[in-house]
């Protein structure tokens, strides 16, 4: 049952699948990575990104790309008052570890019980006029649906990478993370900071969750497969590197679905939780981690 | 409470259960008291690790339902009663609850949360492939015809369920208040200083983890007999955990009454709504309870009772 | 004398006061989910019969009173909702939520309760408990795991030339397994060999890599087991892939419902897939085309099934058989009306109903159906006939088969 299309296709879709991870990982990337904020409801505001991208679809008939990018500056805002909150409740007492998580798994929970009481459990599409074709090389073939998303995603992913390394505030981020004294030391607030990277990384779930919705069918409770996916990426990718975080993305879409492929879908679960404790139990910081 | 209050205290309700069986016949009764006394028990295990040790398990749905294909496969098997089938969930998930500590209570609490999540998912992928005990189809338990003195199967998996509840309770109880519990407080106050100060920290927190999921491990072992028909999807399922989070942050976190409290209040709240409104709502009640007691009243209600009795004197 | 019109007055009112009690009849339907699509749709036909019923009076002189939960198509929620319809809202009769994966949750608790219990297309449901009171309306036939299939087998064997080896794949789940476990009974008998033989997880919405797969097998047939949102996705997969086999079909649920019909439109072109009633002349049974009207008009905008070929007719049918053993047995008796289920032919607007060996029918009617000739975006096209042919069986044939479905 091994030939070589079928391996040729299997990596070339793990490729632009990863890809894809990659956008949907990012946010977290940068909240988890940069600034130690166990964001664990990350995939459920890609969810609504999802919802977002389906309602002005459908409605509207607007492309989901142009949907996900339109919604970011709303997001953002939404995340930076998340950050208020849990800075106040949490990072202010110094009760980071126990509450904090609690506090994003039950908000977590309560945007997937909110997204099932107001739109169902059905599962929900967008029609984009790309998502039906297939570009062919030879014999491997790139469906639109995978290749538009990863085209965004990696765009995506670089703007992120440029912005947190040559612009001020992106600088002023990795200097948070790294020595929250010595930045406090020079007069910037690493509060206003935090809360902008926050932001910007629930402004990316606006995104990735319509790239989400275009690559196949969305309802609420897709999220929590992505849970274990994102943070597999983070923790292996190392924290604090973008180019950890795309690198790892790409290693696990390609093993996911290899092992789809050639195993059969009933395992492709876990690999990525198995990546993830694997990370944690050799090398927990991860390929290119600080 | 004094230890002749407790058992006192203990012997009655066991006495009221009793009579309770004799006195009502809908099993609507029996079954919703289950339900909430389940819950009380996961809520209790989850305690010893997260507020008596201060590292947050999110994979209780897995421990649980480990429990109950504990059960199916060994009724499928041995066909063993109930009672071994227990001690045998029991032993299953203290051991899988020793091997999750010792792999990852090395790292940070953060890492500990997220690898019991990994740790969730893993199983249940297991479960969904082992087409023996169902796959991910499900299996079904057929009610037994036995079922002792009682009028009712329901009724005695009620009764089977008091006196498990009781029984942690009674354990988590003893823990608190034992040295181990002083030196389990001591990780979670400040887990380098406990260890600069001679507290064995992984020793004892493996005994947690241990201890936690051998309790969970027995909630989930009656379970497919209660519910008739068990997948995957429902055992492991998320609410689960989240119930055994937020039961015990609402009730209180560091006193072991905390999580009883928590579990009585919040389990009797969803059973009440399930029935009149939704159940899709009462799970949005959770979610929304625990978001708010963790941020205005992190030390649940019994951190606001003591704060009130302390205003007083 | 004045003694005697007062008892009789107030053996009338109490009479009359017992005669308003009315009779309810239970159960959970699939109102949201994958399944939603058709289990809607038979609440609207259950309702109707309803209707019927009560503006003639009810039964037993009594009014007909639904109480229904959504089970969300999450086998889970069944066994809590039936002990509830029993325990705490006291229904006097229960019938099956839809499907195979929804009824099967029910059956400890129906038969620990020793109800009678119509079911609404479940396959094989009653292989493993034989309940002697289940009765399922679906005509798969009295060995309903290979009886489904058979027709699809029967009419690969017939092509030239013959087709020699099979892919077999199902959803991780109770129909899609039961109906693989048939197809895989029927190959062998029928010396086809078995080249793929996979499940995959009832929450996959990628189907490319398993049609990959299936084709690197290479493949004469494939036979699916699914429910709507994987047939759907296997049959979008099999296009983006461009899978080349000879059949392609089989016991893909979901094809049925006009919406996904609507959805995919020439993509189905030459499927061979199972159906139980299409709008062939062969199966103009008294009473459907005048039932099908009312539930045409009933679903308007109701965002349910708008043609309602495939479920409604026989959720119809099997409330009128229920509602027709209450009547003839005068009774709530469990036992009774079991008994007259089982013994008697029953008139329905799908035609004569016999239940046979497990409660399921006495002699099959799983149709195979190939679509042809779809155009896209196009729903009218589904409401006549010409565009769902029946290849098999003889008896309800209206037309040959194209074949091969792709090269």
């Amino acid at each position: 049952m091994f030939s070589a299309d079928l391996l040729a296709n299997a990596v070339v879709s793990g490729l632009l699948l990863g890809g894809f991870y990659a956008a949907v990982a990012i946010g977290l990337a940068i909240v988890f990575g940069q600034l130690d904020i166990v964001n664990i409801a990350h995939p459920a505001f890609v969810i609504v990104g999802s919802y977002t991208a389906y309602i002005l679809n459908s409605r509207f008939g607007l492309d989901p790309v142009l949907v996900g990018v339109l919604a970011a500056p709303l997001f953002f805002i939404v995340g930076v008052a998340i950050y208020r909150i849990y800075y106040a409740a949490f990072e202010r007492t110094g009760q980071e570890s126990l509450s904090g998580l609690a506090f994003f798994f039950g908000l977590m929970f309560i945007i997937e019980v909110t997204l099932i009481l107001v739109y169902g459990v059905d599962y929900r599409l967008v029609s984009a006029g790309y998502s039906a074709q297939t570009l062919a090389f030879g014999f491997v073939d790139l469906p639109g649906r995978m290749l538009v998303p990863f085209v965004v995603a990696m765009t995506l992913t670089a703007a992120v990478w440029l912005y947190l390394s040559r612009t001020f505030m992106g600088r002023a981020i990795q200097a948070v993370a790294q020595d929250r004294g010595a930045l406090q030391l020079m007069g910037a607030d690493p509060v206003r900071i935090k809360q902008w990277a926050f932001g910007l990384g629930i402004a990316t779930a606006a995104i990735a969750g319509a790239l989400l919705i275009i690559i196949g069918p969305v309802e609420p409770s897709v999220g929590r497969q992505y849970i274990g996916r994102v943070f597999a990426i983070v923790v292996l990718g190392g924290m604090g590197s973008i180019q950890g975080m795309l690198i790892a993305a790409l290693l696990l879409g390609v093993t996911e679905n290899l092992v789809s492929t050639f195993y059969g879908p009933s395992w492709a679960p876990a690999v990525a939780f198995g990546v993830l404790l694997a990370t944690l139990a050799v090398r927990p910081a991860g390929l290119f981690g600080r | 409470m004094r230890g002749w209050g407790f058992r006192a205290a203990s012997a009655a309700l066991l006495a009221a259960g009793l009579a309770f069986t004799e006195l009502a016949d809908n099993p609507y009764y029996f079954n919703a008291t289950y339900v909430v006394l389940q819950a009380l028990i996961m809520a209790v295990a989850w305690n010893i690790l997260g507020g008596f040790t201060g590292y947050v398990n999110f994979g209780s749905a897995a421990f649980f339902a480990v429990g109950a294909y504990t059960t199916i496969f060994l009724q499928k098997a041995f066909g063993l009663p109930l009672p071994l089938m227990i001690l045998a969930a029991a032993l299953v998930c203290g051991l899988i609850g020793l091997a999750v500590g010792y792999l990852t209570l090395r790292l940070k609490g953060v890492y500990f949360a997220i690898a019991t999540l990994a740790m969730g998912i893993v199983l249940e992928t297991l479960v969904n492939n082992w087409s023996y005990v169902g796959g991910a189809k499900g299996t079904f338990m057929l009610t037994p015809d036995e079922h002792l003195w009682f009028d009712s199967y329901s009724e005695m998996l009620f009764m089977i369920m008091l006196v498990l509840a009781l029984g942690s309770i009674a354990v988590s109880r003893a823990l608190s208040s034992s040295r181990l519990g002083r030196g389990l407080a001591a990780i979670r106050d400040d887990e380098v200083a406990a260890e600069c100060s001679g507290v064995p920290t992984l020793r004892l927190k493996l005994v947690s983890t241990t201890v936690m999921g051998a309790m969970m491990g027995v909630a989930g072992a009656p379970y497919p007999y209660f519910v008739t028909y068990v997948d995957p999807i429902s055992a492991f399922n998320l609410f689960i955990a989240v119930n055994a989070i937020a039961m015990p942050m609402i009730g209180g976190t560091s006193h072991w009454a905390g999580p009883v409290i928590g579990a009585l209040l919040v389990g009797s709240a969803q059973e009440v709504i399930t029935v009149t409104i939704s159940s899709e709502l009462n799970v949005l009640l959770v979610g929304i309870m625990l978001v708010l007691f963790i941020t205005l009243a992190p030390q649940g209600i019994v951190g606001l009772a003591r704060k009130h009795w302390r205003k007083r004197s | 004398m004045r003694r005697i019109c007062i008892a009789l007055f107030a053996a009338a009112f109490a009479g009359a006061a017992a005669a308003a009690d009315p009779i309810k009849i239970g159960f959970s339907m699939a109102l949201t989910g994958g399944l939603a699509g058709a289990g809607k749709g038979a609440l609207i036909a259950m309702e109707i019969w309803r209707d019927d019923v009560n503006k003639k009076g009810g039964l037993l002189g009594r009014q007909v009173e639904f109480v229904y939960y959504d089970d969300a198509t999450q086998p889970a929620k069944v066994p809590p909702i039936y002990t509830k319809l029993i325990n705490v809202d006291k229904v006097d009769l229960v019938v099956s939520s839809y499907g195979t994966n929804e009824i099967v949750p029910a059956m400890p608790i129906v038969m620990r309760n020793k109800m009678v219990f119509p079911a609404l297309f479940g396959l094989a449901a009653n292989e493993e408990f034989k309940y002697d009171r289940y009765f399922q309306i679906m005509p798969a036939g009295p060995y309903p795991k290979t009886d489904w299939s058979k027709g699809f087998f029967e009419l690969a064997q017939q092509q030239k030339p013959r087709p020699q080896t099979i892919a077999i794949v199902a959803a991780d789940a109770e129909f899609a397994l039961n109906a693989a476990a048939g197809a895989r009974e029927n190959a062998k008998k029928m010396g086809f060999k078995i080249v793929y033989d996979k499940t995959y997880p009832p929450a996959t919405t990628d189907f490319t890599p398993i049609v990959r797969a299936i084709q690197a097998t290479n493949p004469d047939i494939v036979y699916v087991g699914s429910y709507p949102p994987d047939s759907t996705g296997m049959v979008k997969a099999a296009n983006e892939v461009g899978l080349k086999v000879k059949m392609f079909g089989g016991g893909m649920v979901g094809l049925q419902f006009a919406a996904i019909q609507k959805n995919l439109g020439p993509l189905l072109n030459n499927v061979v897939n199972y159906d139980f009633w299409v709008p062939e002349p062969t199966l103009d049974f008294p009473g459907v085309k005048e039932f099908l009207a009312k539930y045409q008009e009933a679903a308007k905008g109701k965002g349910v099934d708008p043609l309602g070929h495939y479920l409604p007719p026989f959720a119809y049918a099997y409330m009128q058989v229920l509602g027709q053993a209450v009547a003839a047995t005068k009774s709530l008796d469990q036992a009774k009306i079991a008994d007259y289920f089982r013994k008697n032919t029953h008139d329905t607007v799908v035609g004569k109903v016999k239940f046979g060996r497990n409660g399921e029918w006495a002699t099959s009617r799983v149709l195979m159906v190939q679509f042809r000739d779809l155009q896209p975006d196009n729903l009218e096209q589904f409401a006549g006939p010409g565009k769902r042919v029946v290849l098999y069986p003889k008896a309800w044939k209206s037309g040959d088969i194209v074949f091969p479905y792709k090269q």
